[in-house]
Protein backbone atom coordinates (compact mmCIF):
# COMPACT_ATOMS: atom_id res chain seq x y z
CA UNK A 1 0.00 0.00 0.00
CA UNK A 2 2.68 2.47 0.85
CA UNK A 3 4.58 1.79 -1.98
CA UNK A 4 1.87 2.83 -4.47
CA UNK A 5 1.39 5.63 -2.78
CA UNK A 6 4.85 6.78 -3.54
CA UNK A 7 4.63 5.80 -7.06
CA UNK A 8 1.55 7.73 -7.49
CA UNK A 9 3.46 11.22 -6.07
CA UNK A 10 6.71 10.01 -8.36
CA UNK A 11 4.45 10.40 -11.78
CA UNK A 12 2.62 13.91 -10.30
CA UNK A 13 2.26 15.75 -13.83
CA UNK A 14 0.77 17.91 -15.53
CA UNK A 15 -1.97 16.91 -17.88
CA UNK A 16 -0.56 18.45 -21.41
CA UNK A 17 -2.84 16.91 -23.52
CA UNK A 18 -5.20 20.14 -23.77
CA UNK A 19 -2.31 22.10 -24.65
CA UNK A 20 -1.92 21.31 -28.11
CA UNK A 21 -5.39 22.35 -28.20
CA UNK A 22 -4.80 25.83 -26.89
CA UNK A 23 -2.00 26.83 -29.56
CA UNK A 24 -4.13 25.17 -32.16
CA UNK A 25 -6.32 27.65 -31.22
CA UNK A 26 -4.11 30.35 -31.50
CA UNK A 27 -2.84 28.95 -34.95
CA UNK A 28 -6.27 29.31 -35.83
CA UNK A 29 -6.57 33.01 -34.76
CA UNK A 30 -3.30 33.94 -36.78
CA UNK A 31 -4.79 31.69 -39.79
CA UNK A 32 -7.59 34.32 -39.77
CA UNK A 33 -6.79 37.40 -39.06
CA UNK A 34 -3.43 37.76 -41.07
CA UNK A 35 -2.73 37.77 -44.77
CA UNK A 36 0.20 36.41 -46.49
CA UNK A 37 0.57 38.73 -49.29
CA UNK A 38 3.51 40.52 -49.78
CA UNK A 39 3.41 44.07 -51.05
CA UNK A 40 5.33 44.87 -54.02
CA UNK A 41 5.27 47.86 -56.64
CA UNK A 42 6.73 49.85 -58.88
CA UNK A 43 7.92 52.73 -56.83
CA UNK A 44 7.54 56.20 -57.85
CA UNK A 45 9.08 59.73 -56.74
CA UNK A 46 6.47 62.56 -57.16
CA UNK A 47 7.63 66.03 -57.63
CA UNK A 48 6.87 68.02 -55.03
CA UNK A 49 3.53 70.50 -55.83
CA UNK A 50 3.95 73.68 -56.17
CA UNK A 51 1.27 76.93 -57.11
CA UNK A 52 2.97 78.47 -60.02
CA UNK A 53 3.03 77.09 -63.31
CA UNK A 54 6.38 75.25 -63.83
CA UNK A 55 9.19 77.81 -65.35
CA UNK A 56 9.33 77.01 -69.48
CA UNK A 57 12.07 75.08 -70.17
CA UNK A 58 13.83 75.43 -73.15
CA UNK A 59 14.53 71.81 -74.29
CA UNK A 60 16.66 70.83 -77.50
CA UNK A 61 13.48 68.43 -78.88
CA UNK A 62 16.00 65.38 -79.26
CA UNK A 63 16.21 65.30 -75.68
CA UNK A 64 12.87 64.70 -75.12
CA UNK A 65 10.91 61.27 -75.58
CA UNK A 66 7.74 62.04 -75.53
CA UNK A 67 4.94 59.67 -74.88
CA UNK A 68 1.56 60.09 -74.40
CA UNK A 69 -1.25 57.18 -74.05
CA UNK A 70 -5.07 58.22 -74.75
CA UNK A 71 -8.22 57.05 -73.47
CA UNK A 72 -8.33 53.85 -75.75
CA UNK A 73 -5.32 53.58 -74.68
CA UNK A 74 -2.81 53.68 -77.47
CA UNK A 75 0.56 55.20 -77.67
CA UNK A 76 2.01 58.10 -79.49
CA UNK A 77 5.59 57.64 -79.06
CA UNK A 78 7.12 61.23 -80.64
CA UNK A 79 4.47 61.69 -82.79
CA UNK A 80 3.90 58.47 -84.14
CA UNK A 81 1.85 55.46 -82.80
CA UNK A 82 3.26 52.78 -80.96
CA UNK A 83 2.82 49.04 -80.05
CA UNK A 84 3.51 48.77 -76.29
CA UNK A 85 5.65 45.27 -76.77
CA UNK A 86 8.23 47.76 -78.66
CA UNK A 87 8.20 50.60 -76.08
CA UNK A 88 10.78 49.30 -73.95
CA UNK A 89 13.79 48.25 -77.09
CA UNK A 90 12.88 51.57 -78.72
CA UNK A 91 13.46 53.33 -75.29
CA UNK A 92 16.63 51.89 -74.79
CA UNK A 93 18.41 53.01 -78.43
CA UNK A 94 16.74 56.44 -77.73
CA UNK A 95 18.40 57.11 -74.86
CA UNK A 96 21.71 55.24 -75.80
CA UNK A 97 21.80 56.62 -79.48
CA UNK A 98 24.19 54.01 -80.56
CA UNK A 99 24.90 54.86 -84.11
CA UNK A 100 24.96 58.88 -82.84
CA UNK A 101 21.69 59.48 -84.71
CA UNK A 102 20.91 63.39 -84.97
CA UNK A 103 17.25 62.58 -83.81
CA UNK A 104 18.06 60.82 -80.56
CA UNK A 105 19.44 61.45 -77.41
CA UNK A 106 22.82 63.60 -77.13
CA UNK A 107 24.00 61.65 -74.11
CA UNK A 108 22.03 59.22 -71.85
CA UNK A 109 22.25 62.53 -69.03
CA UNK A 110 20.22 64.03 -71.23
CA UNK A 111 17.45 62.58 -72.16
CA UNK A 112 14.64 62.81 -70.72
CA UNK A 113 10.69 61.10 -70.96
CA UNK A 114 7.77 62.97 -70.94
CA UNK A 115 4.88 60.75 -69.94
CA UNK A 116 1.74 62.42 -70.72
CA UNK A 117 -1.97 60.25 -70.54
CA UNK A 118 -5.51 61.40 -70.51
CA UNK A 119 -8.15 60.59 -67.50
CA UNK A 120 -9.74 58.50 -69.19
CA UNK A 121 -6.55 56.36 -69.39
CA UNK A 122 -6.55 52.91 -67.80
CA UNK A 123 -4.86 52.06 -64.91
CA UNK A 124 -3.61 49.02 -66.65
CA UNK A 125 -2.31 50.01 -69.73
CA UNK A 126 -0.62 53.53 -67.44
CA UNK A 127 0.81 50.97 -65.17
CA UNK A 128 2.28 48.64 -67.94
CA UNK A 129 3.46 51.91 -69.77
CA UNK A 130 5.55 52.95 -67.07
CA UNK A 131 6.63 49.94 -66.45
CA UNK A 132 8.45 49.47 -69.70
CA UNK A 133 10.05 53.00 -69.53
CA UNK A 134 11.40 52.21 -65.88
CA UNK A 135 12.26 48.71 -67.52
CA UNK A 136 14.31 50.28 -70.06
CA UNK A 137 16.26 52.06 -67.90
CA UNK A 138 17.09 49.15 -65.37
CA UNK A 139 18.43 46.89 -68.65
CA UNK A 140 20.77 50.04 -69.67
CA UNK A 141 22.05 49.97 -66.02
CA UNK A 142 22.03 46.09 -65.79
CA UNK A 143 24.27 46.12 -69.36
CA UNK A 144 26.50 49.18 -68.18
CA UNK A 145 27.26 47.05 -65.00
CA UNK A 146 28.11 44.34 -67.18
CA UNK A 147 29.92 45.31 -69.30
CA UNK A 148 32.11 47.61 -66.81
CA UNK A 149 32.68 45.69 -63.95
CA UNK A 150 31.68 41.87 -65.44
CA UNK A 151 29.03 41.73 -62.63
CA UNK A 152 24.60 42.12 -62.56
CA UNK A 153 24.11 45.44 -61.39
CA UNK A 154 22.28 44.63 -58.04
CA UNK A 155 25.55 42.92 -56.85
CA UNK A 156 27.47 45.83 -57.19
CA UNK A 157 28.43 47.95 -53.98
CA UNK A 158 26.89 50.87 -53.45
CA UNK A 159 29.74 53.63 -54.75
CA UNK A 160 29.67 51.54 -58.05
CA UNK A 161 26.06 51.66 -58.20
CA UNK A 162 25.58 55.14 -57.83
CA UNK A 163 27.83 55.85 -60.29
CA UNK A 164 26.17 54.06 -62.75
CA UNK A 165 23.16 55.50 -61.50
CA UNK A 166 24.46 59.53 -62.52
CA UNK A 167 25.84 58.32 -65.19
CA UNK A 168 22.17 56.61 -66.63
CA UNK A 169 19.49 58.88 -64.39
CA UNK A 170 15.95 58.31 -64.72
CA UNK A 171 14.24 60.88 -65.81
CA UNK A 172 10.41 60.26 -65.91
CA UNK A 173 8.41 63.27 -66.59
CA UNK A 174 4.92 63.22 -66.25
CA UNK A 175 2.92 66.70 -67.10
CA UNK A 176 -0.46 67.19 -66.50
CA UNK A 177 -3.26 64.72 -67.79
CA UNK A 178 -5.63 65.73 -70.75
CA UNK A 179 -9.47 65.36 -69.87
CA UNK A 180 -10.86 64.35 -73.24
CA UNK A 181 -11.84 60.82 -72.82
CA UNK A 182 -14.67 59.06 -70.47
CA UNK A 183 -14.01 58.18 -67.02
CA UNK A 184 -15.43 55.51 -65.42
CA UNK B 1 8.25 -9.86 -10.31
CA UNK B 2 9.84 -9.59 -13.97
CA UNK B 3 6.73 -10.78 -15.19
CA UNK B 4 4.81 -8.35 -13.52
CA UNK B 5 6.72 -5.65 -15.23
CA UNK B 6 6.18 -7.22 -18.51
CA UNK B 7 2.58 -7.32 -18.02
CA UNK B 8 2.09 -3.82 -17.51
CA UNK B 9 4.26 -3.07 -20.81
CA UNK B 10 1.87 -4.31 -22.61
CA UNK B 11 -1.39 -2.90 -20.74
CA UNK B 12 0.24 0.81 -21.98
CA UNK B 13 1.00 1.34 -25.33
CA UNK B 14 -0.34 4.95 -25.40
CA UNK B 15 1.49 7.36 -27.93
CA UNK B 16 3.13 10.36 -25.91
CA UNK B 17 1.31 13.59 -27.01
CA UNK B 18 3.55 16.02 -25.06
CA UNK B 19 5.55 16.91 -28.09
CA UNK B 20 2.49 17.90 -29.76
CA UNK B 21 2.08 21.42 -28.20
CA UNK B 22 5.67 21.87 -29.49
CA UNK B 23 4.51 21.02 -33.22
CA UNK B 24 1.77 23.01 -33.18
CA UNK B 25 3.68 26.34 -31.45
CA UNK B 26 5.99 25.57 -34.13
CA UNK B 27 3.85 25.91 -36.88
CA UNK B 28 2.07 28.54 -35.12
CA UNK B 29 5.51 30.62 -35.19
CA UNK B 30 5.95 29.87 -38.34
CA UNK B 31 3.09 31.56 -39.62
CA UNK B 32 3.18 34.80 -37.45
CA UNK B 33 6.55 35.35 -38.63
CA UNK B 34 5.43 35.14 -42.40
CA UNK B 35 2.23 36.96 -42.11
CA UNK B 36 1.00 40.37 -41.41
CA UNK B 37 -1.68 41.62 -39.37
CA UNK B 38 -4.90 42.07 -41.88
CA UNK B 39 -5.48 46.13 -41.91
CA UNK B 40 -8.50 46.68 -42.99
CA UNK B 41 -11.34 45.06 -45.12
CA UNK B 42 -11.44 45.62 -48.60
CA UNK B 43 -14.60 47.59 -49.87
CA UNK B 44 -13.40 48.14 -53.45
CA UNK B 45 -12.51 45.85 -56.60
CA UNK B 46 -9.02 45.33 -55.78
CA UNK B 47 -7.20 43.43 -58.43
CA UNK B 48 -3.64 45.38 -58.84
CA UNK B 49 -2.04 45.13 -62.55
CA UNK B 50 1.14 43.40 -63.19
CA UNK B 51 4.24 44.58 -63.44
CA UNK B 52 8.00 43.51 -63.99
CA UNK B 53 10.30 46.35 -62.12
CA UNK B 54 9.06 45.72 -58.49
CA UNK B 55 10.52 47.12 -55.21
CA UNK B 56 9.62 45.26 -51.83
CA UNK B 57 8.26 47.64 -49.25
CA UNK B 58 10.73 47.34 -46.33
CA UNK B 59 9.10 48.00 -43.34
CA UNK B 60 5.11 48.02 -42.68
CA UNK B 61 4.97 50.05 -40.13
CA UNK B 62 6.23 53.10 -42.54
CA UNK B 63 3.50 52.49 -45.24
CA UNK B 64 0.00 53.57 -45.49
CA UNK B 65 -2.43 52.23 -47.71
CA UNK B 66 -4.94 53.65 -50.27
CA UNK B 67 -7.06 51.45 -51.72
CA UNK B 68 -8.63 52.85 -55.14
CA UNK B 69 -11.34 50.50 -57.56
CA UNK B 70 -15.17 49.86 -57.97
CA UNK B 71 -17.10 49.54 -55.13
CA UNK B 72 -17.82 45.79 -54.61
CA UNK B 73 -21.43 44.75 -55.70
CA UNK B 74 -22.88 44.75 -51.84
CA UNK B 75 -21.95 48.47 -51.19
CA UNK B 76 -22.97 49.63 -54.44
CA UNK B 77 -26.13 50.05 -53.96
CA UNK B 78 -25.25 53.03 -51.27
CA UNK B 79 -21.94 53.80 -52.65
CA UNK B 80 -22.51 53.91 -56.75
CA UNK B 81 -20.42 52.01 -59.57
CA UNK B 82 -17.50 54.60 -60.23
CA UNK B 83 -14.38 54.02 -58.86
CA UNK B 84 -13.58 55.46 -54.97
CA UNK B 85 -11.45 55.85 -52.30
CA UNK B 86 -10.61 53.80 -49.40
CA UNK B 87 -9.08 54.71 -46.34
CA UNK B 88 -8.47 52.45 -43.69
CA UNK B 89 -11.66 50.58 -43.58
CA UNK B 90 -13.98 52.96 -45.06
CA UNK B 91 -15.33 55.19 -48.49
CA UNK B 92 -13.58 58.73 -48.07
CA UNK B 93 -13.36 61.85 -50.14
CA UNK B 94 -9.95 62.92 -51.82
CA UNK B 95 -10.03 66.07 -49.41
CA UNK B 96 -9.62 63.57 -46.73
CA UNK B 97 -6.24 62.50 -47.64
CA UNK B 98 -4.25 65.00 -45.35
CA UNK B 99 -6.28 63.73 -42.38
CA UNK B 100 -5.29 60.19 -43.04
CA UNK B 101 -1.70 60.66 -43.38
CA UNK B 102 -1.19 63.13 -40.87
CA UNK B 103 -2.96 60.44 -38.48
CA UNK B 104 -0.52 57.59 -39.81
CA UNK B 105 2.45 60.05 -39.68
CA UNK B 106 1.58 60.70 -35.53
CA UNK B 107 2.24 57.21 -34.92
CA UNK B 108 5.34 56.90 -36.81
CA UNK B 109 8.42 58.06 -34.25
CA UNK B 110 9.84 61.17 -35.47
CA UNK B 111 13.68 60.38 -36.70
CA UNK B 112 11.54 57.59 -38.62
CA UNK B 113 9.05 59.95 -40.37
CA UNK B 114 10.94 60.63 -43.84
CA UNK B 115 10.66 56.89 -44.79
CA UNK B 116 7.16 56.68 -44.75
CA UNK B 117 5.49 55.50 -48.09
CA UNK B 118 1.84 55.39 -49.57
CA UNK B 119 1.05 52.48 -51.28
CA UNK B 120 -1.27 52.66 -53.88
CA UNK B 121 -3.37 49.64 -54.55
CA UNK B 122 -5.11 50.28 -57.65
CA UNK B 123 -7.97 48.18 -59.58
CA UNK B 124 -6.52 47.84 -62.74
CA UNK B 125 -9.66 48.39 -64.94
CA UNK B 126 -10.10 51.85 -63.05
CA UNK B 127 -9.05 55.25 -65.23
CA UNK B 128 -6.22 57.36 -64.25
CA UNK B 129 -8.78 60.53 -63.55
CA UNK B 130 -9.19 59.52 -59.62
CA UNK B 131 -5.46 58.24 -60.04
CA UNK B 132 -4.42 61.36 -60.94
CA UNK B 133 -6.36 63.35 -58.26
CA UNK B 134 -5.36 61.40 -55.29
CA UNK B 135 -1.75 62.07 -56.51
CA UNK B 136 -2.01 65.76 -57.07
CA UNK B 137 -3.57 65.13 -53.63
CA UNK B 138 -0.35 63.56 -52.21
CA UNK B 139 1.97 66.06 -53.96
CA UNK B 140 0.11 68.92 -52.05
CA UNK B 141 0.37 67.28 -48.75
CA UNK B 142 4.30 66.44 -49.49
CA UNK B 143 3.91 62.81 -49.41
CA UNK B 144 6.08 62.10 -52.00
CA UNK B 145 7.20 58.50 -51.81
CA UNK B 146 4.61 56.35 -53.52
CA UNK B 147 4.34 53.07 -54.90
CA UNK B 148 2.21 51.46 -56.94
CA UNK B 149 0.87 48.25 -55.83
CA UNK B 150 1.99 44.90 -58.35
CA UNK B 151 1.84 41.74 -58.95
CA UNK B 152 4.88 39.90 -60.19
CA UNK B 153 5.24 39.45 -63.75
CA UNK B 154 7.30 37.11 -65.19
CA UNK B 155 8.39 37.42 -69.00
Amino acid sequence: MSRKRARDRMKQEVNAGSMADIAFLLLIFFLVTTTIDVDKGVLVKLPPWSDEPPPEMKMNSRNVYSVLVNANNELLVRGEPKELRNLRADTKVFIINPRRQENMAEDPRKAIISLKNDRGTSYRTYLEVYNELKAAYSELREEEALRKHGKSFEFLSNEEQGEIRSKIPLVISEAEPTNFGDEG
Amino acid sequence: MGKFTKKRGIANPEVSTASLPDIIFMLLFFFMVVTVLRDAEIKVNNNVPSATELTKLEKKSLVNYLYMGKPLERFQATYGTKPRLQLGDKFADIAEIPLFLEKHRSMVPENQRPGISSSLRVDGAVTMGIVTDVKTQLRKTGQLKINYSAKKRVD
